[in-house]
Parts: structure tokens; sequence; C-alpha cells
């Protein structure tokens, strides 16, 4: 089924970001940050691709923990390794954006901190599964729902906490003009992260294979 | 696991990965020409020296580095698939190894 | 409920017996959490004066290394003699071990923070008992948060290779909101001009927090423990 579907999700992705800096080009500039503003429509939607992957990530991990379907296992890695490279896009854009409009690289304001600290969760799922041994499938697992347990509270935060980035609502008030390359580059992303997701799964499944057919020959 | 399809499946992902590039490198070149449109005024959070009281010749120019983030989000996310490709490539060869051997066996 | 409190007991009183016979756990802890103090006191306090704010990051993150000692050991007991496969094999509910555990971390959090807090008062010139009750409030919220989850992954980590590494690798990013939470909650109450509206707001999180991360470590302690 991924084989097929794989090259569908990486076309029709193409195709978003064929179209994506045509249409962000033609976008307004924003009258306070100007030209580097144009970095948001593709940051917010690395941030939302990994909040996307993050949610698979714990879902997944809890379809594993308490029904054991092998097959969430194999999602929720591929989930994290997506969300690990969708947090980097955001972490780079992130400082390149704020290095032009704000003259520091990093200021640890709440929203980009406990974007750190969500990365840093996910490496810490990946060196588990790396080098925990046998049955770290399940401790994964467990790590993966506090990773999704820490989102509510990264949205929160900018609600709360004093910070420099815009307040949550910013998004759904923004004028149509700004809005059109906004979401036609979340759903590129979204279809990319889909993507990224198939190819990765698919990597899993044929590693299952593998150890499945070694088992076999060990057995004869 | 199908050799033939392996060599196939290859074609595709180099194909889609210069594809790829040759986007990256057009997105770079359009970002280059909108011009060098500098902000109006900036807004300013507290702690912070706004940016219109440096000159002009101080400023970073944006252009440059709308394109660096450009960038950086093609590499890293051609980059990952490159790394699941080689990885996918390797499991195969060592699939269709332990097949044949299981075919070995069971001719045996 | 009464037996799953009573079974919860039973694993602190266990543990406070075995802790009573040689106060080994409770003596190293002590010593760890004083001697980074000290160090801490060394970096930061210059001239007779601490510089501003570092009380309150210096006294969570004690919390955090000295917490993290204990919870490698929490559950290093049970390795040996297969004393884990016995107290699993219990007919009891497996979440009430967990609690039992997680009351026994936190008893050894409390007498280590009463001392470091003291300490940190003196070295470090810091009105921390201006507002006594709130920061009760914040540390055992606090400690609450962090050991909840810390006593999870140690119980998780206990048959893993690289265990020893792996626990502070995985705990600290999960519990970095935690200790983010109280520094700023500490430092609202240790200011020259105490905000305790602020503090409410910390208390308030870290609140939420605990209750989020004890259900989730009650919910995923059976599955994750099963073999």
């Amino acid at each position: 089924m991924n084989r097929r579907l794989f090259p569908w999700l990486i076309g029709l992705s193409l195709v978003f970001f064929v179209v994506a800096p045509i249409l962000i080009v033609r976008a307004p500039l924003e009258q306070e940050m100007g030209l580097i503003q144009k970095i948001f429509y593709f940051h917010f939607s690395a941030w939302m691709a990994m909040y996307l992957s993050i949610c698979v990530l714990g879902i997944s991990s809890a379809q594993f923990l308490f029904r054991r379907k092998p097959a969430a296992d194999r999602l929720a890695v591929s989930a994290a390794e997506a969300a690990l490279v969708f947090g980097l896009m955001g972490l780079i854009t992130g400082p390149i954006w704020a290095v032009k409009s704000w003259g520091v690289w990093w200021n640890w304001d709440a929203r980009t901190t406990i974007a750190l600290i969500l990365e840093l969760i996910l490496v810490a799922y990946l060196l588990l599964r790396s080098y925990g041994g046998p049955g770290s499938d399940r401790l994964a697992a467990g790590l993966g729902m506090f990773a999704m347990a820490n989102l509510p509270f990264l949205y929160i935060s900018t609600n709360i906490w004093r910070t420099i980035h815009p307040p949550t609502s910013v998004v759904p008030t923004l004028p149509v003009d700004f809005g059109i390359p906004l979401w036609w580059s979340f759903a590129g992303f979204i279809v990319l992260c889909l993507a990224l997701l198939t190819a990765r799964v698919r990597l899993e499944e044929q590693r299952a294979t593998l150890d499945r057919l070694y088992l076999a020959l060990e057995d004869e | 696991m199908h050799l033939g399809d392996m060599t196939e499946e290859a074609r595709r992902w180099r194909r889609a990965a210069l594809v790829l590039l040759l986007i990256a490198g057009l997105g770079g070149l359009a970002g280059q020409t909108v011009g060098a449109a500098q902000p109006a005024e900036q807004s300013v959070p507290d702690g912070f020296v706004p940016m219109d009281d440096v000159p002009p010749e101080e400023q970073l120019p944006a252009a440059p580095l709308l394109a660096a983030a450009y960038i950086v989000v093609w590499v890293l996310a051609i980059g990952y698939l490159w790394t699941i490709w080689r990885r996918l490539g390797s499991v195969e060869k060592e699939l269709a190894e332990a097949l044949r051997r299981v075919g070995e066996t069971d001719g045996a | 409920m009464s037996r799953f409190l009573q079974v919860a007991w039973l694993v602190v009183r266990k543990d406070l017996r075995v802790e009573s016979r040689n106060k080994e756990m409770l003596l190293t802890t002590l010593f760890f959490a004083v001697s980074c103090v000290l160090v801490f006191s060394f970096g930061f306090v210059r001239g007779g004066a601490a510089i501003e704010g570092s009380a309150s990051g210096v006294l969570w993150i004690t919390i955090a290394f000295s917490g993290t000692l204990a919870l490698g050991r929490a559950f290093e007991r049970e390795r040996h003699h297969d004393a884990l496969r016995g107290l699993l094999m219990a007919p009891v509910d497996r979440p009430a071990i967990y609690v039992g555990k997680l009351v026994g971390v936190l008893l050894l959090l409390a007498v280590v923070e009463a001392l470091v807090v003291v300490m940190i008062a003196f070295l470090f010139q810091a009105p921390l008992f201006r507002h006594g009750w709130w920061l009760l409030t914040l540390l055992s919220l606090g400690t609450i948060g962090f050991a909840s989850v810390g006593t999870l992954f140690s119980a998780m980590l206990l048959r893993t290779r690289s265990r020893a590494v792996l626990l502070p690798v995985l705990l600290y990013p999960v519990t970095i909101p935690v200790l983010i939470m109280g520094v700023s909650g500490t430092f609202a109450l240790v200011q020259p001009d105490p905000d305790l509206v602020l503090a409410r707001v910390w208390v308030s999180l870290l609140f939420f927090f605990d209750i989020v991360f004890v259900t989730l470590a009650l919910w995923t302690f059976e599955p994750v423990m099963t073999e």
C-alpha cells in the first residue's frame, strides 16, 4: 500500500512546493517587518507539521503500549523522526527570521524555549530506541505519550507568559492576501509530512520482514 | 523483493531529488529578484534596540536570509528523504540476500 | 481504594525500613546536594553578594540533580535477586507499587530540600522564608511533578542497559517545564518586590502539570512494566 501511496504524496507535495514560492513572492509585504516576514509561511507550516507528527507519535505510542499493535510502533518511530526534521526546520528558520527582525539569534522566550525542549525530547526518544536494548520500543512508547502530553503547555504558554512571539490568535485573523500563501504552504508541509511518514514506515516494515526472515533462517 | 524494481525506484528517487534541487535553486533566485525592500519600521520588544535607530549599512540584508531559510527547509527535507532511501537500500539488499538463503535451504 | 493505599503504604514502609538500616541513600543524596550548592555558590557568589536571581536557579538545579541521583537508585534494590519480579507478581494493583515508590522518593527529597533551602538562604542571602507557605507549596508541587515522571522512567529503565545515562537523557527534557515554573515562581517570591500574583499563576500551572503527569504515569506504569 505504501509503495503506491508514496509517489502520489511526494508528487503532490512537489506541486505545493513549486507553486509556494510564487504565491509567497506575490504576497503583500508586511508593514512592520517587510521582506523577512515571508519566512513565516514556511516557519509556521514547519511547526504545524511538527505538531502533527508529535500527535501521531503520541497516539501511535498509546496504541502500541495498550493494544500491542506492531504497526503502531513502526508509525511511532517514523513520526518521531519526521517531527525531529520539521522541528529542525522551525528551529533554523526561526533564528534566521529573528536575527533580522529582532536583532538577536535566540532570546529564550516561552515558545521558542519549549519548542527546543520538544526537540530534545524527540532526540531522547530516538536515543532510547537506538541504545535502549530489547524492550525499548515499549519504553519509548511511554516517553512518546509524555511528549504529546507536553504539547498543551507549549500552546498555553504563549498566551500566559510574557513573550515576543505573536499571540496564537493572530493566525485566524490574517487578511486574505496573507492567508492564501500561508494555507498553501501549510497544506504542502502536511502532505510532505505524510509522504515522509509513508517512506519511513516502509523502511520499518522492511526491517520487520528482514527480522522475521532471519528468525526463520535460524530455526532451520 | 524485486531487484529490477529497486533500480526503477532508485531512478525515481534521483529524479525527484534533482527536481527538488532545481526548484530550490529557482526559489532562491526568485527570492533574490524580489528586491531589497527594507522594513519600514520594526516592532520593539522589551530590552531590544529598535532597528530604525541603526543606520541602513549596519542592518542585515533581508533577501539572502529569506533565501537561506527556504534553502534550509528544502535541504532538510531532501536530506531526510535521502537517508531513508539509503537505509531502505541496505535493508532491501539484506532482504534479497536472506530470501536467497531461504530459497537455498528450501531447495536443499 | 483503601487496598490500593494499603499496598502503597506497604511499599513505602518496606523502603523506609531497609533505608533506616544503613541510611546509604539518604546520606549520599544529602551530601551530594550540599556539594552541589557549595559548588554553585563558588560560581555565583561574588564578594559576599550573590548574582541576582541565581538563588532560585541554584535551588531547582540542585533539586533536579539530587532528584536524578535518588531516582536512579529508587528501584536499585529491586534489581537484585529478582525482587522486582516478586513485587510485580504480587496480586496487587501495579500502580499502587508506583505510588509507594513515588512517596518514598518524595520523602527523601523533602529531607534534602529542607537542608538545601536553608543552605541557599544562608549562602546566597536569599529571602526564601519571606513567603514560606508559598515556597513550600511551590517546592511540593514541583517536586511531585519531577519525581512522578522520574519514578516512572526509573522503573521503565530498570532492565535497560545504559540506564544510568539514559535516565537523565529522558528525564530532563520532559521535566524542564517543571523546572522553569519552579524557578520562575521562586524568583517571583524572592525578588526585592515580590509578585504574589505571578507566583500564584506558576503554582496553578504546576498543579495542572502534576495532575496531568501523575495520571499519565499511573496509566502507563502497568503496560510499561509488563513483560
